[in-house]
């Protein structure tokens, strides 16, 4: 038996990142600065360093390493990128927030970076072995951060909702992978679509794999009817956790949901499209419905997710490029709204006080008129009123849903986003019409406010100027050449 | 452009960065400044829309000073302007009617002033946009994004039931244009292009037409707007402030009408051919009904809200009988009314800053306190009314002229207008201004301001003398309405 050794520059931010936080890991021990400024200062460096070498390494072609396990092109090196932006981002943001709650241990910035690291591994993942990999780290690393605050009843509570029904979904989804295993007999995604073009698979036994696949995928995004869970843990978690769940394990998911449908059941597409595009339907219908019911904004932006995820599927089930690029556009905005939303909320909360209703936001602009003015961009962003970027992003998907034909999932998807535009104006009305009821000065450090700023106009700039996020989205997608 | 320089941008850049510049004032310390800057930056936005008048070639049909750059190529999407004989006065209208709105909220308005002058120097600059765009999607950028600063204006500076009446607002609109937006992306995929000007080449079925035309109408009905989709009308006007009602009556109605003619007639002409019935019959409900329903109004602002209705009804209805003089007609509608609404509910909104009630029953005999309002009052009155010397004459007459053509019952419904009109304005007249003092607080009124005169005044101006001397507002029309009217002739079917 021979031993080649597999080539390692596509996995080398991977490689990189595991050394790090091994290093961090092991140097918190070390640290009893109550602040953590170190592990604080190196997480964010293992960060930037990772971007670098993703950037470096990337190319415009496809290169497979570890026997096909595992692939780099230009959407896995873009949407890694987008990853470590977003929880860079995020850490700036919680800082203070996890420093008078009592989550600031080095566990959160390890746990972290394990998500991250299982983010990474799913985005470059070419086969069910190593996607159900990076899936479980990424999950089991949230699961813990959800539990973090482990006084907390509505935490735990939500940690353990979390675990359950994400075993669950690993679950529904390891056993749609083995009928997939059993009609193909592959687990390598490149081998499933030569085995399914070829006909030799077994239809019936492919499409039942099908239904468990997006099932369990459904789960994850959190679509309806597989949605029970994001409201409780979106509302139970700290808001700094929160945003880790809505923000950056989305840009992987897409990868995920992308990589098995369209990679490696391209042929299948009049199959799943369907599925998903109920999916869509419901999660646009029910996410912004149900939204409106809403008294606390975090459970409205969790709503809110579901409907965004029903946009992006919207754009996945188109089943070409334009449609896959303009969910990959998609996400990205989204994850960049959803940091400045829930930037936001930690902004506003201070020691002991977490502004958390959607009555804390009354009078901000009484308060803080800059910091209204972001978040009405972030609100008319979400709700994608132009021009703001949230127009395009919403914009992009209906144009490729409508090419492929689907008028009435378009039509419904406009009139479901005129029935949310409705609880995103609510928290307009709140900051701009109404008086103030707390008239605390707004805390938070300097970093955070900054950055939130940035946050905030880049919805605006990205909104009038689009043309070069589209750009790259198309050109990634183009050339990881997806199923094609 | 002219000499390689880009007006139109300037156009409608320069009023926003105004309105960016009034907001770095901050709070209201700083609120003078705030004022100042916004006097200054809307004089200025009006002053350089008069070279587009000046320079404007009145034999040419087509698009003049058009400006083009690529602007998201993933959709093809250009920024691309230009203005024909229907968009010249509109924009004209529009950057006239900003400095009158910041003048008349002058001393008024008293919190956040930064905030509220900039709201409209911002909206006049996308206002501007939306008549200028000749890309779909620019256009619908532009048409969105003007929601949002009328939206903050009715829900921050209103009246009691402001919040209800943005949300109504809001929502009323964004409804209409959903659709029309994926009516847009439909013309896109067929055509791969959203220049509008392509869209009137563009080959399409009966079934395609009727579905455009249809997405069209709610977003275009909504913002005129036509009987039944009224309702937003009254609320939001009661509930804004003056600037924000003046605004709403004068400029944001025109973006429906216009609407039509940009898009509906040239885009689908058989469907509007075809729909023109229903069309027609819509508009001479609002002229008839809406007109009666004025009639019986007990709050002035409402009244008058109803009477744009009303007067609205007319301009769908000179667009929808096809031929010159009915679309001329329309068009100095539009224009005409942009002057007298926005006169109307100035009017309304001196007497409300005095006595803080918009119910007729509160006022009367005014013109023993107020003789210089009163006579004010009077001319555009009888201008709303549609008195011959005054702008609100020369459309309607056109309108009926234009419906006499196409049949002799359509323009008999339509004249009733000048029955109605007369009867709900003069009457409202006659009971706010003329008699004896009613009570104590009529006693104690103080007649205009110079600042006061000084809009209305112009005001008076712009409706006298577009009353007596229409020539210049009808002959840049020609042309572009010509073009108009043969894209309408022309089937699409094949």
């Amino acid at each position: 038996m021979n031993f080649t050794m597999p080539e390692l520059t596509p996995a080398l931010p991977e490689i990189f990142l595991l050394g790090a936080l091994s290093v961090i890991l092991i140097l918190d021990l070390m640290v009893d600065d109550p602040k953590r400024v170190l592990t604080f200062m190196l997480t964010q460096a293992a960060l930037a360093v990772c971007a670098v070498i993703t950037i470096l390494t990337s190319s415009s072609s496809v290169v497979h390493t570890f026997d096909n396990m595992y692939v780099s092109d230009m959407m896995t090196a873009v949407l890694k990128v987008g990853v470590y932006v977003c929880v860079a981002v995020l850490l700036i943001y919680s800082r203070s927030y996890i420093a008078s709650r009592g989550l600031c241990k080095g566990e959160f910035y390890t746990l972290s970076l394990f998500a991250v690291l299982g983010m990474m591994v799913m985005i470059s993942a070419s086969s069910f072995l190593t996607l159900y990999l990076g899936l479980e780290l990424m999950s089991l690393s949230l699961y813990a951060m959800v539990a973090l605050q482990r006084d907390s009843h509505v935490a735990t509570e939500a940690a353990m909702k979390y675990f359950v029904l994400g075993a669950l979904a690993s679950g529904l989804l390891l056993y749609g992978m083995s009928m997939l295993y059993g009609a193909t007999g592959s687990l390598d995604i490149d081998r499933v679509l030569e085995a399914i073009r070829s006909g030799q698979a077994n239809p019936n036994v492919l499409v039942f794999g099908i239904v468990f696949v997006v099932a369990g995928l459904g789960f994850k995004l959190g679509a309806v009817p597989f949605h029970m869970w994001v409201p409780d843990v979106y509302h139970g978690a700290p808001t700094a956790v929160t945003l880790f769940i809505g923000s950056a394990p989305k840009l992987a998911a897409f990868a995920f949901v992308l990589r098995l449908l369209s990679g490696g059941l391209q042929p299948m597409l009049h199959d799943w499209s369907q599925m998903l595009a109920i999916l869509a339907v419901l999660s646009m219908g029910l996410g912004n419905i149900t939204a409106i019911a809403q008294a606390n904004i975090k459970r409205m932006l969790a709503y809110s997710t579901i409907s965004h995820m029903g946009f992006l599927l919207l754009g996945i089930l188109s089943g070409n490029v334009n449609g896959y690029s303009s969910a990959m556009f998609y996400v990205l905005v989204y994850a960049l709204m959803t940091l400045g939303g829930f930037g936001m909320i930690m902004l506003m909360s201070r020691e002991g006080f977490e502004a958390d209703k959607l009555d804390d936001f009354r009078g901000l602009n009484a308060r803080s008129p800059w910091h209204a003015f972001i978040m009405l961009l972030l609100m008319f962003s979400m709700a994608g009123i132009p021009p703001t970027v949230g127009f395009y992003a919403k914009f992009s998907v209906l144009q490729a849903a409508l090419h492929s034909g689907h008028l009435g999932l378009v039509i419904a998807a406009v009139l479901f986003s005129l029935i949310g535009a409705f609880y995103y104006l609510r928290i307009v009305k709140l900051m701009y019409f109404d008086a103030p009821v707390d008239n605390e000065p707004i805390a938070g450090g300097q970093d955070a406010r900054i950055l939130l700023g940035i946050n905030g106009l880049a919805m605006l700039v990205l909104g009038i100027l689009p043309q070069s996020l589209m750009a790259l989205c198309a050109r990634s997608i183009q050339s990881s050449m997806l199923g094609f | 452009m002219i000499l390689g320089f880009p007006l139109l941008s300037l156009v409608i850049w320069l009023p926003i960065a105004a309105g960016v510049a009034v907001l770095a004032t901050g709070g209201d310390r700083n609120a003078n400044l705030a004022r100042m800057i916004a006097l200054i930056g809307s004089i200025l936005g009006f002053l350089v829309a008069i070279p587009l008048y000046t320079g404007f070639n009145v034999l040419q049909g087509g698009m003049q000073f058009t400006e083009m750059a690529p602007w998201v190529e993933r959709f093809h999407v250009n920024y691309h302007l230009g203005v024909d004989g229907i968009s010249l006065w509109l924009v004209l209208l529009n950057c006239f009617t900003t400095p009158l709105v910041v003048i008349a909220g002058w001393k008024v308005i008293e919190k956040k002033v930064a905030q509220y002058m900039a709201a409209f120097l911002i909206m006049s600059g996308i206002v501007n946009g939306v008549f200028m765009a000749l890309d779909a999607l620019l256009f619908y950028v532009f048409w969105e994004a003007m929601l949002i600063p009328m939206f903050i204006i009715i829900g921050v500076w209103g009246g009691p039931n402001r919040v209800y009446a943005a949300i109504k607002f809001f929502l009323y609109t964004l409804l209409g244009s959903l659709l029309m937006l994926v009516a847009l992306i439909y013309m896109y995929n067929l055509s791969g292009s959203f220049n509008i000007l392509d869209y009137y080449k563009l080959p399409l079925t009966m079934t395609a037409q009727i579905f455009i035309f249809i997405a069209f109408f709610v977003a275009f009905a909504v913002k005129v707007p036509m009987w039944p989709v009224h309702t937003w009308l009254p609320d939001a006007h009661v509930e804004a402030p003056t600037g924000g009602s003046v605004v709403l009556a004068a400029i944001m109605l025109k973006v429906g009408a216009y609407g039509f003619l940009r898009f509906s007639l040239p885009i689908a002409p058989d469907a509007s051919h075809a729909l023109s019935g229903f069309m027609i019959t819509l508009s001479l409900v609002a002229v008839v009904y809406i007109g009666l329903v004025a009639l019986v109004q007990s709050d002035m602002k409402k009244l008058i809200a109803y009477s744009s209705i009303s007067h609205m009804g007319f301009v769908t209805l000179g667009i929808f009988i096809f031929n010159s003089i009915g679309t001329e007609g329309a068009l100095i509608q539009m224009i005409s009314h942009g002057f007298i609404s926005g006169a109307m509910f100035l009017c309304v909104g001196v007497l409300y800053d005095r006595m803080h009630s918009r119910q007729i029953a509160d006022y009367g005999g005014v013109a023993n306190k107020m003789p210089m309002f009163a006579a004010f009052f009077m001319l555009f009155s009888m201008a709303n009314s549609g008195l011959p010397g005054t702008s609100g004459f020369a459309g309607e007459f056109m309108v009926i002229l234009g419906a006499m053509k196409a049949d002799f019952w359509l323009a008999f419904l339509a004249a009733t207008t000048l029955v109605f009109g007369a009867a709900y304005t003069l009457w409202m007249y006659k009971r706010v201004i003329f008699g004896a003092v009613s009570n104590s607080h009529v006693a104690e009124l103080m007649d205009i301001t110079p600042r006061e005169f000084l809009f209305l005044a112009l005001l008076a101006v712009g409706v006298l003398g577009m009353g007596i001397y229409p020539l210049p507002f009808a002959e840049v029309m020609h042309a572009s309405v010509n073009d108009l009217l043969m894209h309408v002739a022309q089937t699409k079917l094949q």
